[in-house]
């Protein structure tokens, strides 16, 4: 890890460079530089505008359906014998995933700015669909690059993101997954400029994206501070997520980054184990380096080309991480830890079995990290996990791991 | 700064004609091939040399330039060979100007000074950093310049009268004008409407403005030509090497003849530019 001065506080960030400590910043083709520099004037506006904020609230509450509950999980704690274990239920939001809150900020945005074109890049699809499901709500045609290989494991998604009016294009340059979407995603934004608003689904990207996403997830963790201070009465012991791009775990993280006593835990995708390349554990096994218009950790050789990584959830399955969460990482507020493929199935099923809900892989891997936690934690001490999306999508990727037949697409 | 990129466009003045700048990928397919290309270029009539940087994530790249580079790194290219195919250029010319042209992230990882003094003993006169625009001057720009080797920054359509001072303070050797919003490869948009934005930057600096993206044929370079001190081919000569490739992908006793006949070609343009503007 590099080494950085403690601050004073962890929710000042970024400066106006758009940096977080040595991360974040604006390496965009100068095509864009005009662009962005244009999204970050609107968001100063927004940010302060009190219709904008009323509105952001309004459909909060009756489009994607917030608050979400914070729901204890008794059976899941009895059966670890440990921690109080919470749930931040963000699958239960319209669409399924936390993936929505971002969409529907940003969508406001674009349509403040006048464009009049969305295109948004998606791993897993929920991104994809949470963004054709905006682009269908205020009017707007939409295009979804999607990665070859994950058009085919997540062909639920794709249909959805069909019939909710979007196109689908299919990367096929690379390895066909997140990352290779997000390059023609940019092709396509530096090709379109006057009319595309270029739609990011994590907290990632060149300044402002990390910053405007993470404010746009935020709502996530005040809900959830809020809900467990009236649940328990306090704050809670630890808070864990996975970490794609990072979008949902720093929107639960963020309000709890001052609060000393909440030790904060992020998961990433360990794929078939770090010791080979068939991971995405970013911060775990990577080093910093400059991609997709900021500096953060990356999966690279030492050539720094970027490497391509595997996850058994496409969500994962992306060789970076938003700027913010390795200042975190470095800064030693927030710990980064890695879980395997294998043992993300077991805890999907084991949710699945114990609490009557079914994880989205990329959740998955944070009950996997709270199933080794909990128990080592007394029973009055509290975890509040992000279960950050629902694992309809990925019932097919499952079934055909676990040779259950689910008929020819499985 | 090194004096060769300032010296060819002074003598290109003199003669009254606009320079050719060929861009190709550094290893493509392989090293031996590439630097036989390089070394081939400035008597086909190349008068400045871009000397592409292969990355594994090229996001301002159409799939020809994509693929080019894919070609080189699974050829077993790296920063530190593209360094020492400039080095082994240099041995026998002195003079042809050579930009480095790529992404920021394997300079980074190399380590920007260490990248800096390497590059300047291997005879480099600048470089082309798509992923750095204005704002990231501190990076790599100021270090370079400090160094002696030029930055040359990218203009585009979206560059607009107020951000132009900005984009062009910290340039030297010369301005890179993107002919379009788009990536290497599109269509080559108006030349007559290109003129004008050339003007318009010319406006606001004394240094050369040399035209890129799009242009793909000896005509093209003579029309852009005609109101630019240089023109830039890339797209077009990479396409040449692929298409000179065997089934397996592998360099032919074609390729390197190729590359130079069409160059060759493009000269013959350039040369044409000034007479049909005179026209
Ligand atoms: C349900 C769910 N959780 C997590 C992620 C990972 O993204 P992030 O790290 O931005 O939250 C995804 C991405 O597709 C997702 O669908």
């Amino acid at each position: 890890m590099n080494e950085t001065p403690k601050p004073n506080t962890f929710r000042s960030g970024p400066d106006e460079d758009g940096r977080f400590g040595i991360y974040g910043g604006r390496f965009v083709a100068e095509t864009l530089m005009p662009l962005i520099l244009d999204l970050e004037n609107e968001w100063e506006k927004a940010k302060k505008d009190p219709e904008f904020q009323a509105e952001l609230k309004a459909l909060g509450k009756h489009y994607i359906g917030r608050p979400s509950p914070l729901y204890y999980a008794e059976r899941l704690t009895e059966h670890l014998g440990g921690a109080k274990i919470y749930f931040k239920r963000e699958e239960l939001n319209h669409t399924g995933s936390h993936k929505i809150n971002n969409c529907i900020g940003q969508i406001l945005l674009a349509k403040r700015m006048g464009k009049t074109r969305i295109i948004a890049e998606t791993g897993a699809g929920q991104h994809g669909v949470a963004s054709a499901t905006v682009a269908a709500r205020f009017g707007f045609p939409c295009v979804v690059y999607m990665g070859a290989t994950d058009v085919e494991r997540q062909a639920p998604n794709v249909f959805r993101m069909k019939l909710l009016g979007a196109e689908v294009k299919p990367v096929t340059s690379g390895h066909g997954t997140l990352k290779d979407a997000m390059n023609e995603a940019l092709r396509d934004w530096v090709t379109n400029v006057d009319d595309t608003y270029y739609l990011i689904g994590t907290a990632a990207g060149p300044h402002p994206y990390p910053e405007l996403v993470r404010d746009f997830q935020a709502v996530i963790g005040q809900e959830t501070r809020e809900q467990i201070l009236e649940a328990e009465g306090k704050l809670p012991d630890m808070v864990i997520a996975a970490v794609g791009g990072g979008s949902n775990a720093i929107g639960i993280f963020h309000p709890f980054l001052d609060d000393e006593g909440v030790q904060i835990v992020g998961v990433e995708a360990g794929g078939k184990g770090l010791s080979g390349e068939e991971h995405c554990a970013s911060i775990t096994a990577g080093a910093p380096g400059v991609l997709h218009g900021n500096r953060t950790y990356l999966l690279q050789d030492r050539d720094g080309q970027i490497k391509e990584g595997h996850s058994i959830s496409a969500g994962l399955d992306y060789p970076g991480i938003g700027p913010e969460h390795s200042w975190l990482a470095d800064s030693g507020r927030a710990e980064y830890v890695p879980i395997m493929d294998d043992e993300a199935l077991e805890a999907f099923q084991l949710l699945t079995k114990l609490e009557g809900i079914i994880p989205a892989l990329e959740p998955a891997h944070a009950i996997a990290e709270v199933i080794k936690r909990a128990p080592k934690m007394r029973k009055d001490q509290v975890i509040v996990m992000n279960l950050s999306g629902r694992g309809d999508k990925d019932i097919f990727t499952v079934g055909k791991i676990l040779g259950m037949g689910l008929g020819e697409n499985a | 700064m090194t004096e060769r990129m300032e010296k060819r466009f002074a003598a290109l003045k003199a003669e009254g004609r606009p320079a050719l700048v060929t861009y190709f990928m550094g290893g493509d397919p392989d090293f031996d091939t590439s630097l036989a290309i390089m070394k081939a270029l400035p008597g086909a009539g190349a008068d400045v040399i871009e000397l592409g940087m292969p990355f594994s994530d090229p996001m301002a790249d159409g799939p020809a330039i994509q693929l080019a580079g894919q070609r080189a790194l699974a050829g077993g290219q790296t920063l530190e060979k593209t360094l020492d195919m400039a080095r082994r250029f240099r041995e026998s010319d002195q003079d042809t100007p050579i930009v480095m042209m790529g992404y920021y992230n394997p300079i980074y990882v190399y380590g920007v000074d260490r990248f800096l003094q390497t590059a300047l003993e291997a005879g480099i006169d600048g470089l082309i950093v798509v992923d750095l625009p204005a704002e990231m001057d501190d990076e790599l720009c100021v270090p370079a310049l400090e160094k002696g080797i030029n930055f040359i920054r990218l203009a585009t359509p979206t560059t607009d009268e107020k951000r132009l001072p900005k984009v062009l303070e910290n340039t030297s050797g010369f301005v890179y004008y993107v002919s379009m919003n788009g990536i290497t490869g599109s269509a080559l948009p108006d030349p007559s409407l290109i003129g004008g934005a050339v003007a318009r930057i010319k406006k606001h600096t004394e240094l050369p403005v040399c035209v890129g993206f799009g242009v793909k044929t000896a005509e093209h370079a003579r029309l852009i030509g005609a109101n630019a001190d240089g023109v830039v081919v890339g797209t077009a000569i990479v396409a040449q090497v692929a298409g000179s490739l065997n089934a397996k992908g592998e360099a032919t006793a074609d390729t390197v003849e190729s590359v130079v006949t069409f160059v060759r070609g493009l000269a013959s343009g350039v040369k044409a530019a000034r007479m049909a503007a005179a026209e």
